[in-house]
């Protein structure tokens, strides 16, 4: 109460400590190297002529291009939910007690983790060379619910959502697994203690707890899958890359089409940044006195050190 | 009168780790009963086997004259459904050091969210109820707060609510204010005072010594996994009759 001398007369706090800062050249000096190399690269990225900029615009919005993207946005939402799907269920599977559900989803994951993702689509691809006929039923006791020709079938449609749809399940098996495994066990406790059952436990208290872990590794999933479905190319699956290559391998402008794909990935890229922030947010609720965009933006630790 | 909390012989085992060695003990209803002794010494885990979040070994132990986690008929034992576990655990109402409230919850919701959930109340008179609990708690204006930003004494006493609004007719307390600043334990306390003088069964884990002289009927001394002592808790915790019992309360004390 006696540093009166500092005191800001409407709030009676003491007024904030107001220092000359430390120099840094070193920052400084950082600073310009890292500004002459982008300078460089900017350069030769404008004035080089092999990229062809002008090709380049004229793609951008060409009709194959953006049913490309389409596809592309339409083939990553689908397998992204059939992975979040497979992989909550392997989750749970794996951590049941029964030791015969907990292996088949251990075996699930160990296989589809285990072999390349191209492989796989090849694989799903191909299937009419295994079993040239599909019947979906009950087995061995069951009627046949489904009776085709693998190829009539197993279109290249089916094939790219089995193919990343499976793949990405045994990846989210895992990171749904690790969210689970890192809700404290008190909080089970109390729940069993209230009477709740097992489903409602894992729904209500474990799962929505579970997704503060589970989300930022998701949001590289679903990147990464986006960007996979350019795998889906080789089983001439109309997506944005094999939309780019049909497009140069009649006119041979390589590098300006791929130019204009790498463009788009990027726009789809940043709008899933957009989309994780909103649902981390929510899903942050009552967890931490800092706010998300504290963390995501790092304010109030800048000029720390 | 059926024995609200009745044990004979229990035991318990983690593998090979013996933490009761054969427990006996009755609790009436509307009675307070406080287990004392150094950590190791089983109180917990006796806890946490009155509602079968652990399964005893051997022995016999019921409440409200069902026995606990099984059923029996024609001389034998049968498992129950886990449904019927979860049944009776909401007739019994828990207390942890550590609260477990659930963190993505409000106060409010935390309260409300069995009775809808597993007493299918409706969700309007659910809530009524939470906040006439929290009210009751010394909360009515945290209703909408999360646990993180509540002190440890508060997040004990919406604790305390939660437990009251499944209407247990048990209520067990696994030291609800170790983890607590001193001066936060007081407001908790006095939650307990409250429903001991309500007429709430209890069992209560805890160091609290004045608590334990003033509010229980029957005080209990446990060391490695056995009663050593029971009785009134004016004759356990001041006239002891065992020197186990005199070594613990000169350190306690």
């Amino acid at each position: 109460m006696d540093a009166s001398e500092l005191t800001d007369d409407r709030t009676g706090r003491p007024e904030d400590i107001k220092a000359v800062p430390v120099r840094r050249p070193g920052r400084w000096i950082a600073a310009a190297i890292v500004l002459v190399f982008a300078a460089a690269a900017i350069n030769s990225i404008v004035t080089s002529k092999g990229f062809q900029w002008h090709v380049v615009g004229q793609y951008l919005f060409d009709s194959r291009i953006l049913h490309g993207v389409i596809a592309t946005i339409y083939l990553t939402a689908l397998c992204q939910a059939i992975g979040i799907v497979l992989g909550v269920v392997a989750a749970v599977m794996r951590l049941s007690p029964n030791p015969i559900v907990s292996g088949a989803s251990w075996s699930y994951v160990w296989f589809f983790r285990g072999t390349p993702l191209l492989v796989q689509i090849l694989f799903w691809y191909n299937i009419g060379l295994l079993f040239p006929e599909i019947s979906l039923g009950i087995p061995f006791i069951g009627p046949t619910v489904v009776h085709a020709q693998a190829n009539s079938l197993v279109t290249p449609l089916v094939a790219a959502l089995l193919g990343l749809g499976l793949n990405e399940g045994a990846y989210m098996a895992e990171i749904v697994r690790a969210g689970i495994i890192s809700v404290d066990e008190g909080q089970t406790q109390a729940a069993q203690s209230l009477g709740m059952s097992r489903l409602q436990i894992m729904r209500l208290i474990v799962l929505p707890q579970a997704m503060r872990v589970i989300i930022p590794p998701t949001g590289n999933e679903t990147i990464s899958m986006l960007k996979n479905t350019s795998l889906l190319s080789i089983a001439a699956y109309t997506e944005l890359t094999f939309a780019a290559q049909s497009i140069y391998n009649a006119n041979y402008k390589v590098i300006p089409l791929l130019i204009d794909a790498s463009i788009w990935y990027l726009v789809m890229t940043s709008v899933l940044y957009v989309g994780q922030y909103f649902i981390e947010r929510r899903y942050g609720r009552g967890f931490s006195r800092v706010s998300i965009e504290q963390r995501w933006f790092g304010l109030g630790n800048r000029g720390a050190a | 009168m059926t024995a609200m909390v009745k044990a004979e012989g229990v035991h318990k085992r983690f593998g090979r780790l013996d933490v009761l060695k054969g427990i006996d003990l009755e609790v009436q209803p509307g009675e307070v009963l406080v287990m004392l002794g150094p950590s190791g010494s089983g109180k917990s885990t006796f806890l946490r086997c009155i509602n079968h979040l652990e399964e005893i070994n051997a022995g016999r132990l019921s409440v409200d004259g069902e026995l606990v986690g099984y059923r029996e008929s024609g001389g034998k034992l049968h498992e129950l459904h886990e449904r019927d576990v979860a049944r009776k655990r909401a007739e019994i109402g828990m207390l942890f050091q550590h609260f477990h409230l659930f963190p993505h919850m409000t106060a409010l919701e935390n309260v409300a969210l069995a009775p809808i959930h597993v007493a299918k109340v409706p969700r309007e008179q659910a809530r009524q109820r939470a906040r006439e609990l929290l009210g009751r708690v010394g909360l009515e204006d945290k209703l909408d707060t999360y646990p993180v930003a509540l002190s440890g004494g508060q997040q004990q006493r919406v604790a305390i609510a939660r437990a009251l609004a499944m209407q247990p007719k048990l209520m067990l307390f696994d030291e609800p204010t170790s983890a607590l600043d001193p001066e936060l334990v007081g407001d908790v306390l006095d939650a307990m005072r409250q429903l001991a003088r309500d007429g709430m069964t209890m069992i209560v884990v805890t160091h609290e010594m004045g608590f334990a002289r003033e509010v229980a009927d029957q005080a209990v001394f446990m060391d490695a996994g056995v009663v050593v002592e029971s009785g009134p808790p004016d004759q356990v915790l001041s006239n002891p009759r065992e020197e186990r019992t005199k070594t613990f309360l000169s350190k306690v004390l």
